[in-house]
């Protein structure tokens, strides 16, 4: 039988904010335990929360950059569940009347076509602090560090619009590349900043009814989300496939050893009592503080890359690559706007630039080569100082801090040859060197002729040291072997 | 009315108590009446109106996003049963 997937996520946003969303204490990154957690985070008697309204804000920008239903009166609920790392004994969180309503996300996917994932609502909640099981802590005991606690979220939940692994990550990607771009989440997914629950179920193919679905959690990074989905999808088919059912349950998926276990059923768990909570009033937004977020909108990753086509004449592929990403875009642009080589540039930034950068785990903002050294060394390719294999040479060298192109280009005596005197006096020397190959070329059948001239390139080029402009050379060798045929 | 005996065992190991056996027919019978309060309660026509979150008609007032709060981890630390290296500790739990 042949079975299809579907496929909807669970998408949880750390929001930017320097604060908590219900108390003053700071979010940073990286701070010693428990240091950034007080009294509210810590659910002490006596103690009220306290909406912080830039958690609220950035809410409002991610209803707003995906086309969504606003709710002008929103309410914060209570989740009830004991874990240690929730202090309170519940997660102050949306359910009935969250902030960000039905909206719609554009998708687009490798092959180049687009598809819409409807996104059922957003809200607004607290994240919970962080569980440390391997620490060898006392008589076996568990540390818990609250700094998390109280950090905002939004957690956006899609409709199960998407079949297969590869539309999953597609859509990930693009709210990872809205979120980043309005600067509501810092999008540092190994920092936990974004974090996937992904429910899968299986149904025959041709079929409407949707299968039981189990929900695989807190995956973060799209690696894990796609190898996770894998896993489960043959599990399920499996299981079906050999006469049994799929129970409805959370499951956990360990990136390390690919191997994915269940968490716990549903029944047991999912007895919430949500209830409005009493220590918050409803947050009720006024039109005039949704349009005023509205007007002051950053650009958003489809408008970007709509832009860079028009603007810098880009393939939709490049325009994609991109657009996609604000650090990368405002590098292109500022390398573009000192190469004045649109192409050329796009090029180097989403091949060479994007390859150093992936392999040591670096952002354009902090790459080693700035956009202005970047664009000095476009320039010497585009005018032929150097060859594109030469400023592979110089842009290691760059990358390595040993200074800019025009620098390096000299202190390694890699100009390349373009005087055509030189050249074809270069051309000459080699083929008299190599009457063989010469006269193999003539006696070769017109049509296969062309294949032969790669060797003499690389005799021309091995001549030169690699100096030789292989244009031009390509150009005189042609001329010449014509003229003696 | 009366809530059945497993309701009552259901919703004690929600909220992580313990009732004694002898006790389950007694606190059957108070919950009962709360929930004989709720149906009295909903026998009022409510038709028309929305839902409301809160009896006042107040909105919620919202903060500057400004950190405000210093670390107290120590003054907090020195009445948790057990820390370690800033961690508080809690008997192991994993699900």
């Amino acid at each position: 039988m042949n079975w299809e997937t579907v496929i909807g996520l669970e998408v949880h946003v750390q929001l930017a904010t320097k604060t908590k969303i219900f108390s003053g204490a700071s979010t940073a990154f990286g701070a010693a335990p428990n240091t950034q957690a007080c009294a509210i985070d810590l659910a002490m008697p006596g103690t009220l929360p306290v909406v912080n309204q830039q958690a609220i804000d950035y809410a409002i920008m991610f209803g707003l950059a995906i086309d969504a239903e606003i709710s002008k009166t929103s309410v914060f609920e209570r989740k009830n569940y004991f874990y240690p790392d929730l202090p309170k004994g519940y997660q102050t969180t949306q359910l009935e009347k969250p902030i960000v309503g039905r909206g719609t996300v554009a998708v687009q996917l490798a092959d180049g076509s687009s598809q819409s994932v409807r996104i059922h609502h957003a809200h607004l909640e607290e994240d919970a602090g962080k569980s440390l099981h391997e620490g060898n802590f006392r008589h076996g005991m568990s540390g818990i560090d609250l700094n998390r606690a109280g950090t905002p979220l939004i957690e956006i939940v899609s409709e199960p619009d998407m079949r297969n692994s590869q539309e999953a990550v597609a859509f990930a990607k693009k709210l990872h590349s809205i979120v980043t771009s309005l600067g509501i989440c810092d999008g540092e997914m190994s920092q936990g900043s974004m974090r996937f629950d992904v429910n899968i179920s299986v149904r025959p193919q041709g079929t409407t009814e949707l299968g039981t679905r189990t929900e695989t959690k807190n995956l973060n990074s799209f690696k894990f989300m796609e190898e996770a989905i894998h896993l489960e999808v043959e599990r399920q088919i499996d299981l079906i496939e050999d006469g049994g059912t799929v129970l409805q349950e959370t499951r956990l998926y360990n990136g390390e050893t690919r191997t994915a276990r269940s968490m716990r059923s549903k029944e047991e768990a999912n007895d919430y009592r949500y209830f409005p909570c009493p220590d918050l009033l409803p947050v009720v937004l006024s039109d005039q503080r949704i349009e005023t977020l509205r007007s002051n909108l950053p650009e958003l990753p489809d408008a970007r890359q709509a832009r860079f086509i028009e603007q810098y004449q880009l393939s939709p592929y490049d325009a994609n690559i991109l657009g996609a990403d604000t650090s990368m875009a405002g590098y292109f642009e500022q390398a573009t706007a000192k190469s004045g080589n649109a192409k050329l540039t796009a090029n180097w930034v989403t091949g060479e630039l994007s390859a150093r950068l992936n392999a040591d785990n670096l952002s354009p903002d902090n790459s080693p080569v700035s956009a202005e050294q970047l664009a000095a060394l476009i320039v010497r390719i585009a005018d032929s100082t150097i060859s594109g294999k030469m400023a592979k040479e110089v842009f290691e060298g760059i990358w390595a801090g040993e200074g800019d192109a025009d620098q390096i280009i000299e202190a390694r005596g890699l100009k390349q040859v373009s005087d055509s005197g030189a050249l074809e006096a270069m051309v000459d020397e080699v083929l008299a060197a190599n009457q063989s190959m010469v006269e193999d070329y003539i006696n070769t059948d017109p049509d296969k002729r062309k294949k032969k001239l790669g060797g003499f390139m690389g005799q021309i080029m091995k001549a030169s040291k690699g100096q030789a402009n292989p244009q031009q050379v390509s150009q005189i060798l042609a001329q010449k072997l014509s003229e003696m045929l | 009315m009366s809530i059945e005996r497993q309701a009552i065992e259901n919703l004690a190991t929600l909220a992580r108590i313990a009732i004694d056996d002898n006790r389950i027919k007694e606190i059957s019978q108070q919950l009962g009446s709360v929930l004989d309060l709720v149906d009295q309660l909903q026998a009022a026509d409510t038709s028309g109106l929305d839902n409301v979150a809160n009896p006042t008609q107040e909105s919620q007032r919202l903060r500057e996003d400004k950190v405000s709060e210093t670390d107290q981890r120590e003054a907090f630390q020195a009445i948790a049963p057990d820390t370690e290296g800033g961690l508080f500790l809690v008997p192991k739990v994993i699900d």
